[in-house]
């Protein structure tokens, strides 16, 4: 018998960075531009879907894919939105991955603008794992304090934009918009900062303006 | 809290270069981990120690290194370790700094019995 030691050199992530190149290059194809949602669980992402519904439906059409780790709650309100809503459940997991992703695109309708994805409430595991999206939002609400983008970096670092949310509670907290922002631009410089409160909608035009600008560049291939 | 899921891939790897080199045993396994990669190594070490029962790598050592974040300045050209949470070039101060090492979650070796 013989020991021997071999390297690999394999990347843990590799099948999932695979299954989100193919759902990139698909969903490109179709014109259909994909945003992918993180926050921790309670921060406003299904609000936010409902507001940017009621503020797109009459130019545009999208679709929300659900991930909890149980109930087809959030899905149902979506639906009842009259947007089209796909529920996955992960009974456990701490994250969506692009596998999941895949399985649910060939019941999404071709004619579609947007394609949200709500990842599971977890400001950790989500980071890590590429889904094929176009733009990664990290969600930060008033409540949560503002001191969370250093705690929590990978997902900031993961980033294209940062939406702080329930600004309507800004005056009874001590969250501070402007630390919330620098702070999270000290991990990544670039990163397009919204402030939104969903309930009154407030800030939602400028969010819909911009996504509606990144599915324009997408369209003409300048993405 | 993905860390098993993550060894849940680590086996698939030693399984199949198991299969490959014919090997009867899994005496080893090396993971280089980024800092950054968002993973708790306390958590993998555990979570390796569930998954190895009644496996090929039942009494496998895992060695876990961390490797730190390195940036790369495009202003300036610089490449350094940081230590802290600040992404900035150590030489010049430019915020436009790429990653270049700190995100890896990698099987880098792996010692068999054949």
């Amino acid at each position: 018998m013989t020991t021997k030691t071999i390297t690999v050199v394999r990347d843990l992530l590799a099948t999932n960075k695979q299954a989100a190149a193919a759902i990139r290059q698909e969903l490109r194809a179709r014109g259909i531009l994909c945003v992918n949602l993180l926050s921790s669980p309670g921060s406003g992402k299904t609000t936010l879907l409902e507001s940017l519904a009621d503020r797109l439906r009459d130019r545009f059409r999208m679709a929300v894919i659900e991930g909890d780790i149980e109930t087809e709650r959030d899905a149902e309100r979506i639906r009842r939105k009259g947007v089209p809503a796909w529920q996955i459940t992960t009974g456990g997991a701490c994250h969506l991955e692009a596998r999941m992703i895949g399985k649910v695109l060939g019941d999404v309708p071709e004619a579609i603008d947007f394609l949200f994805i709500e990842n599971v409430g977890n400001l950790v595991c989500p980071a890590s794992y590429d889904l094929g999206e176009d733009l990664r939002f990290v969600l930060l609400s008033s409540p949560e304090g503002d001191d969370k983008p250093a705690k929590y970096p990978q997902a900031f670092l993961s980033a294209d934009g940062l939406i702080l949310t329930k600004s309507d509670l800004l005056p009874y907290l001590p969250f501070d918009p402007a630390r919330a922002a620098a702070e999270a631009l000290a991990i990544k410089p670039g990163l397009k900062v919204f402030t939104v409160s969903a309930l009154r909608g407030e800030g939602i035009d400028a969010l819909a303006g911009y996504l509606v600008e990144a599915l324009e560049r997408l369209r003409s291939g300048r993405a | 809290m993905h860390e098993l899921s993550l060894i849940a891939s680590v086996f698939d790897v030693l399984e199949e270069k198991a299969k490959e080199h014919g090997a009867v045993r899994v005496t080893g396994v090396v993971l280089k981990v980024g800092v950054m990669a968002g993973v708790v190594p306390d958590l993998l070490e555990s979570a390796f120690e569930t998954y190895r029962k009644g496996t090929l790598a039942e009494g496998a050592r895992l060695t876990i290194v961390l490797v730190p974040v390195k940036l790369r300045c495009p202003d300036c050209g610089g490449e350094a370790v940081r230590e802290d949470a600040d992404f900035s070039c150590a030489a010049c101060g430019s915020r436009r700094v790429e990653i270049v090492e700190g995100r890896e979650l990698v099987v880098e070796r792996i010692e068999m019995e054949t």
